[in-house]
């Protein structure tokens, strides 16, 4: 009794000394902002003491141009050989000579194609998984964004195989070399994953030309991080029985790696595989900014346009495109996780392939019949069709029957809730947050974060960009509270009902991969241009995680544990909050971190539609062709990133500690 | 420098390569003085698009090999166009893009190709319908009226009206125009053009009030019914000398500069394609003839390349006569 109510006691103490600092701390945040007449430099901060990092960056770009441009060109031209093969062969036909007077070899038909689409499903996963990945691409064919969906998939075969190598290969040193990895690996994954692409287009389009390869490279970039995490991750799993075994064996070192280890993280490894899909899948609009042209272009051009509908079906169609390929993907992940399947050792290739021999052959036969048959070479127009009127009239429909309605909610939500939000975060002292966040660090984890965040923070404030840093967190800290206040009970309902969670698993999908700006600009026809259709788009993209790790993190809930709940006598009531939900917690906190991110990634999009914020100043930049402007605006988008995701796993980690 | 060339070269594939050797030599022939092909840019607008098709469909003609990648409106005068990963861009339209052309000029690497054609023409506009609320339009002086601004207000903008402005990226200097104007008016920006006309769409439907930034040549003006506010002329003094105009003590009390549209190509063209260089050059194209194209394109569903080919068939004898 005495050793409880001593350890209460010596819990509750340190709990009062923080609320008595934190107090304080907020008295004096408070002083300091009433006094900002006498203190102006401790609000805003001073301009005549901005430290010129864009610059330096600016410089330092323009001396690697003028004496590294021969390595990055010479880059640019190795890569440039199987991406135009790739390009050539799927999209665009090869042409031998020049001229008029050129001979042109067709590209892969389209039906082949297709016929291959169906095939390889079968292969990986029956005739279903055949039929769903055939669909997908005949949907490309028949709705007419062939060509542009091929430029895209030819993209994409080039990026995804770089990617996964590259990742696999920093993987591994990482894993080896733990100073690597803290040092070196680990920080330049957070920085690609949080700084948004459009900061390094600049840069990239300098180094590497207006070109597709600029268009890959940018993509790997942003693409390639989760395939070095499930590398570590993989090998870091392995038990460690096998790798003693391995060593019994007397294998090599590199033996050790490359035919045990890496062998048994196949599953993981294969997560990242998909992973880098689908983030390849995710910047084809960026890419096309700086020449990859494709379905993204077609997508940018057609909003120019106003032509919503056009938009929708080229978004639809990367959705179809995204589908098919992560289902083939999972389904081969899946496959090689069950084990390798006894071949049979016929000599002949026919017997050993089918499914391969018989897509090449129908590739060769109708690319040939291409030749003669026009309608086997290109999809003929006669047989696509269009559903873009129908966008067109159900958004007309909308605006001309609700506008009233959804403009009396904006201006509500604008003037009582985001005005107010906005100006509090603008006004914010910059030396109040940093001492307020390095403190939180400080509090959760130990000097350290303090300090790292205490000096990321104070980077956006030195840098100059303090209100526009400000604004941003307040447009992604208003969305992602929004979208976790959407998302888990969504994702709870989901775990809770299998219908539904088949009704709700298609739609986040499509969220997800369907290009932010295809509904971006409907929503500007009914909020205006502004901050509330940023918010809902936001919203609509971040939504995604909390979803999906709430659905997620309460389905993996062990049954034998609820099976405990009821039978010592839990109401179905007791049993979810007192069980379910506490064990599912660090999931679900996990997918508030990930739907912060997700935010914050939208930041430049919301730029777009007029948002004043880091998103505008990126956009700025890159108009100006000023790449150290872009770059620092875009290390304070990934710092706010690095920050919030830094204090929210520290929290998480404690409060996991207190729950056991 | 090498190295890269027999990249390039190799880049064609090992099938080209082969059959490069076995086919006519006809393709070294006179008018394509280089094979490399010519990159004409994309941007993500209608007439500038159908300009790159036309001028490549022409090129083509002419035994050229041409490429159309996609790029960045400003930022590729700084980028793409100064090392020739991008030859000829064929807007760079001075209301918009003066600034980026000052500074793709000094850099000495890029070549100002002459002008277009078409005027630029962007001001301030608003539908028909407005004038019934505000009948002193399309004069400047009756946005002054508060009665006049209130009718193009919203709920947050009200009692000053609101005007949408392009993205900021865009040299528009309109908070500076309401400021000298004393116009009782709220500049917002929209982000992207898409976006603005998104909302004059959504409004137009309505019949809802608005007034935005609208430029020409463009499909807007053709489709929507409405006019071009009459602001005071412009003159290069009213935007430098702040006693121009009707107030002593502001810049900018004027309206938008109108502007030529310009041809930008790579500076080292004139060396590697002179004839390609010629033709781009004397490009010029009728403003009535774009707009209209842009209509059939935009409005009547037909793609750029079908629309191009019908020009350079109806003016087979001007292109010819630019080759020579």
């Amino acid at each position: 009794m005495t050793v409880t109510a001593g350890a209460s006691e010596a819990r509750a103490r340190p709990v009062q000394i923080w609320l008595i600092v934190w107090a304080s701390a907020l008295a004096g945040v408070l002083v300091v902002f009433l006094l900002q007449d006498s203190l102006p430099w401790a609000v805003n901060y001073p301009a005549s003491a901005i430290v010129p990092v864009a610059d330096w960056v600016g410089a330092l770009m323009g001396w690697i141009k003028s004496n590294l441009s021969w390595l990055t060109r010479s880059i640019t031209a190795v890569l440039g050989v199987p991406l135009d093969f790739a390009l050539n062969l799927l999209a665009k036909n090869f042409k031998i000579g020049h001229g008029a007077d050129a001979y042109v070899l067709p590209r892969l038909s389209w039906v082949g194609v297709c016929a291959a689409a169906f095939l390889a499903g079968h292969a990986a996963g029956g005739r279903n998984l055949g039929m769903l990945v055939g669909g997908c691409f005949l949907y490309i064919a028949l709705f007419g964004q062939w060509t542009s969906a091929m430029l895209t998939l030819a993209l994409i075969s080039i990026a995804v195989p770089f990617c996964i190598i590259t990742g696999l290969f920093a993987g591994i040193w990482a894993w080896r070399k733990p100073w690597a990895e803290r040092l070196i690996v680990s920080p330049a994954l957070d920085l690609m994953q949080t700084i948004p692409t459009f900061a390094y287009l600049i840069p990239m389009l300098l180094l590497f030309g207006n070109s597709p390869v600029s268009a890959m490279i940018a993509t790997a970039i942003f693409a390639t991080p989760p395939m070095v995490r499930a590398t570590m991750l993989g090998l870091s799993r392995v038990p460690s029985e096998i790798d003693d075994f391995s060593e019994m064996a007397g294998c090599t070192a590199r033996q050790k790696l490359w035919r045990v280890l890496l062998p048994s993280a196949r599953p993981t490894l294969m997560v990242g595989v998909n992973q880098v899909i689908m983030l390849a899948l995710n910047m084809v609009i960026i890419a096309s900014m700086i020449g990859a042209g494709g379905l993204g272009y077609d997508v940018l051009l057609a909003l120019r346009a106003l032509k919503v509908g056009e938009a929708m079906e080229a978004g639809l169609a990367i959705v179809a495109l995204a589908i098919a390929l992560d289902r083939l993907s999972q389904a081969i992940a899946h496959k090689q996780a069950k084990g390798h399947v006894h071949r049979e050792n016929s000599p002949s290739f026919w017997r050993r392939y089918p499914n391969l021999t018989l897509a090449i052959a129908i590739l060769v036969v109708t690319t040939l019949l291409g030749l003669f048959v026009p309608a086997f070479a290109a999809v003929p127009k006669a047989i696509t069709f269009t559903t873009a009127p129908l966008w067109k009239a159900a958004v007309s429909w909308i605006t001309i029957n609700f506008f009233d309605t959804i403009e009396a909610f904006r201006v509500a939500l604008i003037l009582n809730v985001l005005n107010p939000l906005r100006a509090f975060c603008e006004g914010f002292p910059w030396l109040g947050a940093v001492f307020l966040l390095g403190l939180a660090g400080y509090q959760l984890s130990g000097l350290r974060l303090a300090a790292l965040v205490a000096a990321l923070t104070a980077f956006c404030a030195v840098t100059g960009l303090w209100e526009k840093t400000m604004a941003t967190v307040y447009l992604c800290g208003i969305s992602a509270f929004i979208a976790c206040m959407i998302g888990i009970p969504i994702g709870l309902m989901a775990s809770r009902s299998d219908r539904f969670e088949k009704i709700v698993t298609p739609i986040i999908d499509t969220l997800q991969v369907l290009p932010s700006f295809c509904f971006i600009i409907p929503v500007v026809m009914l909020f205006r241009v502004g901050d509330v259709t940023a918010m809902i788009a936001t919203v609509a993209f971040a939504v995604v995680p909390a979803i999906r790790y709430t659905n997620h993190g309460i389905r993996q809930v062990p049954p034998a544990l609820i099976e405990a709940a009821k039978v010592s006598g839990c109401t179905p009531r007791q049993t979810f909050f007192r069980v379910q939900l506490p064990l599912a917690l660090p999931e679900i906190m996990l997918g508030v971190n990930q739907t912060i991110l997700m935010a914050l990634a939208m930041i430049i999009i919301c730029a777009m539609v007029g948002t004043r914020d880091l998103g505008q100043e990126v956009f700025i930049a890159l108009s100006k062709a000023d790449s150290g402007r872009g770059i620092v605006a875009g290390l304070a988008i990934a710092f706010i990133g690095i920050v919030a995701d830094r204090l929210f796993n520290a929290w998480t980690a404690k409060a996991r500690a207190r729950l056991g | 420098m090498s190295f890269r060339s027999q990249i390039s070269k190799l880049s064609m594939g090992a099938v080209a390569l082969a059959t490069l050797s076995l086919l006519t030599p006809s393709a070294q022939a006179a008018a394509p003085e280089s094979n490399d092909p010519i990159k004409i840019a994309l941007f993500d607008w209608t007439s500038v698009n159908l300009n790159a098709k036309i001028l490549g469909g022409i090129l083509e003609k002419l035994g050229y090999t041409v490429e159309y990648p996609t790029a960045d409106y400003l930022s590729s005068l700084t980028t793409g166009l100064t090392n020739g990963d991008l030859d000829v861009g064929l807007e760079f339209w001075d209301t918009t893009a003066g600034e980026a052309m000052k500074a793709s000029d000094a850099t000495g690497q890029t070549e100002r190709l002459g002008k277009l054609g078409p005027k630029a023409k962007e001001e301030w506009w608003f539908p028909e319908y407005m004038k019934e609320k505000c009948p002193g339009l399309p004069n400047w002086e009756a946005l002054k009226d508060p009665k006049c601004a209130e009718a193009f207000s919203t709920a947050e903008t009200a009692p000053k009206g609101r005007y949408l402005g392009g993205p900021v990226t865009w040299e528009g200097f309109d908070d500076e125009r309401v400021e000298a104007l004393k116009l009782p008016f709220t500049v917002i920006h929209a982000g992207t053009d898409a976006a603005m006309f998104a909302e004059l769409d959504s409004a137009y439907q309505r019949k809802a009030p608005i007034m935005l930034w609208i430029y020409s040549p463009h499909w807007a003006p053709a489709k929507y019914k409405g006019e071009w506010v009459q602001f005071p002329e412009y003159t290069p003094k009213c935007y430098n000398d702040p006693k121009w105009g009707v107030n002593p003590d502001a810049k900018y009390d004027c309206g938008k500069p109108h502007g030529e549209i310009w041809k930008y190509s790579w500076s080292g063209m004139k060396d590697k394609w002179p004839v390609a260089y010629k033709v781009a050059k004397a490009y010029t194209i009728d403003t009535d003839e774009l707009n209209k194209m842009s209509g059939e394109i935009d409005l009547g569903g037909k793609t750029p390349e079908d629309v191009a080919a019908a020009w350079i068939a109806a003016h087979e004898a001007d292109w010819k006569a630019w080759a020579q």
